[in-house]
């Protein structure tokens, strides 16, 4: 058998994959908060249950109409985006002037309530969605197999994921965007709808979450805290990044779910700290992040 | 001189708040098509707040401003910017995140009439080479001035509200900055300018009205302004 370091390759190269998979969700989801926290000075704790509902939204439609996963690829977004929205219009935007502390109670007041609603409608037991049989099988490489549905989820969130980059970093609406995080006031008076820019984002940031969370239904259970196990290390994954970087998200996103894949293979007792000590010493190296603009 | 049309932009007993400080204490002035209006005064007497409240950045104010006939005081910042008004601000708002070019074609186009890229490089050589400079606030405070000004000619605005072009520059800025106010003037741009310079108020506009305390305290034509220098030091303080 090939091993490396004394590590079976196929080990090794196995924790790679699956870290990889972990770092697509952390990517998804801390870039959503990312473009959130830039443009709307909220930190949206909702995100972890608006990436359940995503799940659940994917299960509800195949359970109540029998529209399969590509289907709730593109519909469950739009819904939970629609009730982000709906959010945004009728609680977020009159906290913007408040401290940030606001804005985080309100969103976790908000994550609470949808996972105890949604405890009690579905039980706490993870309930299973079938893959798609267009994403069934594998491919061996020779060094290892490759299920193609994991293949399918490294490649679209990366897809998804350069894609808002670009769009922020390279067009018309991408310049509006930078330039009303850095002074709405001014955008607005150029004649710009800086309002309707905010809530079209947070919606976005919203979608962002439930796409994940539709990819996430076939390998993960779905489940009602299926988010709230998720966001803390996302959030640890933002603060690395630094708070509000797009870059620093997309990057540190996957960067940390390779870590933490590598990490279960070379000293498995620590993968579940191992993204809070690098925080720890990043923090201590560089306070506003690995990305941050305020160094 | 007697003029019958009716003023571009009017601005009758204009009151604005900052919280719960009142800043304007019932402002009326108005701006002719094609002139170059000046409000002078100290540091502090509101100058700048009549600008933003013009452009409803200051949404707590009361009063009557109209421009082109049509009532603004009630209406949102972005909607007023669609009417045709463009504020180049104090602070001169470069954006740090977005490149020279970006900023450059930031403000979106209200009306046609705007001046091309190739007319704002005629006035303003310099923005021209700095074009691909990755990070606006990279330029110097002039080029800042001249990107800041130059990028509301874009717009088709037919009044522009420039804040304070001058403060913190080279004379010799200061006089290409005059150059390019002339300029405008001779394509048609309406002007409100705020100035404490009076020297290089006087090289370029029309009229002044002097504030104070959140009034306007006095007013006259520029071929009257040396009878009216000593009053004017004594307004201003220097």
């Amino acid at each position: 058998m090939v091993t490396i370091f004394g590590i079976p390759s196929a080990a090794l190269f196995g924790q790679l994959l699956i870290g990889l998979i972990n770092g697509s969700f952390y990517a998804l989801l801390s870039l959503g908060l990312a473009v959130i926290f830039g443009m709307l000075n909220i930190i949206n704790f909702a995100h972890g249950a608006q990436y359940m509902l995503g799940a659940v939204a994917a299960f509800l439609l195949l359970q109540w109409t029998g529209l399969g996963y590509w289907t709730a690829l593109i519909v469950a977004p739009l819904v939970v985006g629609a009730f982000g929205i709906i959010i945004e219009r009728t609680l977020l935007q009159w906290l913007y002037k408040l401290d940030h502390l606001y804005g985080l109670l309100l969103t976790f007041g908000l994550a609470l309530i949808v996972e105890g609603i949604a405890r009690n409608f579905l039980g706490s037991a993870g309930l299973p969605y079938t893959l798609p049989d267009s994403l069934r099988g594998g491919q061996n490489l020779g060094f290892m197999f490759l299920p193609n549905y994991r293949a399918w989820v490294i490649v679209a969130s990366l897809a998804v994921c350069i894609a808002t980059w670009l769009v922020i970093e390279r067009t018309r609406l991408g310049a509006y965007l930078r330039a009303a995080t850095e002074n709405p006031t001014l955008v607005r008076a150029f004649g710009i709808n800086v309002p309707l820019m905010i809530t079209l984002t947070y919606g976005f940031g919203v979608a962002l979450a439930a796409f994940a969370g539709v990819m996430a239904a076939p390998i993960y259970n779905v489940s009602p805290q299926m988010g709230s196990e998720l966001i803390i290390v996302v959030f640890a994954v933002v603060v690395i990044g630094g708070m509000g970087s797009i870059l620093g998200a997309i990057v540190t996103g996957f960067g940390l779910g390779i870590v933490e894949g590598l990490t279960k293979v070379f000293f498995p007792e620590a993968s579940n700290t191992v993204i809070f000590v690098v925080m720890a010493i990043v923090l201590l190296v560089r306070p506003a992040g690995l990305f941050g603009r305020r160094a | 001189m007697l003029d019958v049309t009716t003023p571009l932009l009017a601005v009758e007993e204009l009151q604005a708040w900052y919280g719960e400080s009142h800043i304007l204490h019932g402002v009326s002035f108005d701006v002719r098509e094609g002139e170059v209006v000046t409000l002078l005064g100290r540091n502090g007497a509101g100058k700048t707040t009549t600008m933003k409240s013009i452009m409803g950045i200051v949404t707590n104010r009361t009063g009557s401003v109209r421009f082109e006939g049509q009532e603004l005081i009630g209406k949102q910042s972005n909607h007023i910017a669609r009417t045709g008004i463009a504020l180049c601000p104090e602070e001169r708002g470069i954006f740090a995140s977005l490149s020279v070019e970006e900023n450059l074609m930031l403000p979106p186009v209200v009306r046609p009439g705007g001046l091309s890229i190739e007319q704002i490089f005629d006035l303003f050589p310099n923005l021209k080479e700095r074009l691909g400079s990755s990070q606006g606030t990279k330029l110097s405070g002039g080029e800042q001035q001249m990107l800041a000004i130059g990028r509301i000619l874009r717009t088709g605005a037919r009044l522009l509200l420039l804040d304070e072009p001058t403060e913190g520059l080279a004379p010799v800025i200061i006089q290409q900055i005059g150059k390019t106010i002339r300029a405008l003037k001779q394509q048609g741009f309406t002007i409100l300018l705020v100035e404490q310079n009076f020297r290089f108020a006087a090289t370029v506009a029309d009229r002044y009205y002097v504030m104070e305390h959140g009034r306007i305290i006095d007013r006259f034509a520029n071929d009257e302004l040396d009878a009216n220098v000593d009053k004017l030091h004594d307004y201003l303080g220097v």
